[in-house]
């Protein structure tokens, strides 16, 4: 949550309600499971361990005044490295999704370089799985743990396919569309 | 394994008319593009693809539907040919030949594995196993002994009588494998060959490829199926009938900790 938001950050500073909106738009049904606090609990976070500041307080029409919190050097050093690290074996779903949502909110990496690192690290596993399946006795229990996580890599895969769909029509240039096929 | 054996003397005289198999790849593909007319528009299936398969490897091509990986396998084996470029098999280049030349090399050279078996069905499964050895000039008592084998090696030895209709859907597909392999060809070139296939039939595929790999055997193989490809020495992928390289999938160190979250 903490790299997500300080990547939302990397385009200008924004307050909590701001940033709570965003997610919600990249989370959809699943962003109404975030704690409407969590966000402020984050930036408060954040704030104490000097990766972000608050800039100033904005009058809003009603309700409170809002913190603008923006980004420290520090703050904007983390995301980088976020961005560059890869999600693991077994990232969940929601997780890489935020981290290509950030990637192509903060312009700090493209999306589409991300599903790829993801996809030859996902491709590799799935070779090791898949050796040991088939040296496997069919029907033992090990042959049948490694089928649930020799098709939970297969499901990953899959749906990185459809990020790549998703994302290559979202880039300007992305290297896949080469210009074109911005629908 | 025993005929395997028996037919290397016979294999390597073959192999001789074919060129110098030793000195480059198996199957080279230089610059190759292949361009379709669909209505007014032209489709570029095929773009300037380079490849080198070398002898003995196991090749997966991935991509999504339509991206052009039958019609690259299709120019591969020699079954179509390309509007530019070169294939090269077993040190010949093929795309020039004629088209009888063509069906010889292809006969002998090239063991097609395809998604729905094409097996004959009227034929029983020894038969559709003999019928590519007949067809290239082989005894028929040769061809007979050499089917047996090869369905004693793909675990059909008690079916060679069946025909195809009595055979389940991972047993057809290894008729089909044995088929491909009765005249020893330089290349397997599997098109989708468990796009059809329930899981336990894909892993009886999959491991019997694992096995001809074991034995030397150059196979190709055109999948969209993530597992399947991850049994592959080395996966391209086509997007728009261009190929891009990923690394080989068995580099790197083991993953499995990590997959079942004791390394975290």
């Amino acid at each position: 949550m903490q790299d997500v938001v300080l990547a939302l950050l990397v385009k200008g500073p924004s307050h909590g309600y701001d940033l709570r909106g965003r997610l919600r738009t990249a989370l959809g049904p699943l962003g109404e499971t975030l704690n409407a606090g969590q966000v402020y609990v984050t930036l408060s976070r954040l704030e104490k361990t000097g990766l972000v500041v608050r800039e100033r307080e904005d009058a809003s029409e009603r309700g409170p005044r809002r913190k603008v919190y923006a980004l420290t050097g520090a703050g904007r050093e983390r995301v980088a490295g976020w961005l560059a690290e890869p999600a693991g074996p077994r990232a969940d779903v929601a997780e890489f999704h935020l981290k290509l949502v950030a990637a192509a909110e903060s312009g700090m990496a493209d999306p589409l370089t991300l599903v790829d690192a993801r996809r030859r690290e996902l491709r590799r596993g799935l070779a090791e799985v898949q050796h040991a399946v088939l040296t496997c006795d069919p029907g033992s229990e090990a042959g049948l743990l490694l089928e649930g996580v020799a098709l939970r890599l297969q499901a990953d895969l899959r749906w990185l396919e459809a990020c790549e769909r998703t994302w290559s029509a979202r880039a300007p240039h992305g290297k896949h569309g080469e210009g074109g096929g911005n629908g | 394994m025993t005929v395997r054996g028996g037919r290397r003397g016979r294999g390597l005289s073959r192999r001789g008319d074919r060129g110098d198999v030793a000195a480059g790849p198996v199957l080279r593909a230089v610059g190759l593009s292949r361009v379709y007319q669909q209505g007014d528009s032209t489709v570029l299936a095929v773009d300037r693809v380079d490849l080198d398969v070398p002898s003995g490897q196991t090749l997966a091509v991935t991509g999504p539907s339509g991206c052009g990986k039958s019609t690259l396998l299709h120019l591969l084996g020699g079954l179509d040919r390309p509007d530019e470029g070169e294939v090269w098999l077993g040190g010949q280049r093929i795309d020039l030949l004629g088209e009888r030349a063509l069906a010889r090399l292809r006969r002998r050279a090239v063991g097609f594995v395809h998604q729905d078996f094409h097996l004959m069905d009227e034929l029983t499964a020894a038969e559709n196993v003999e019928l590519p050895a007949l067809l290239a000039g082989d005894s028929p008592r040769t061809a007979r002994r050499r089917a047996a084998a090869l369905l004693d090696r793909v675990g059909l030895a008690d079916r060679g009588r069946h025909l195809p209709s009595r055979l389940s859907g991972g047993q057809r597909q290894r008729v089909a494998i044995a088929r491909a392999l009765v005249n020893e060809p330089l290349v397997v070139l599997a098109d989708e060959p468990t796009g059809n296939l329930d899981t336990t039939a894909t892993h009886d595929v999959l491991r019997l490829f694992a096995e001809l790999r074991g034995t030397g055997q150059t196979l190709v193989l055109v999948t969209h199926d993530e597992r399947v490809a991850a049994t592959a020495d080395r996966l391209i992928s086509l997007r728009d009938g261009a190929t891009s390289e990923d690394t080989s999938p068995a580099s790197g160190g083991s993953q499995l900790g990590a997959l079942l979250g004791w390394e975290e």
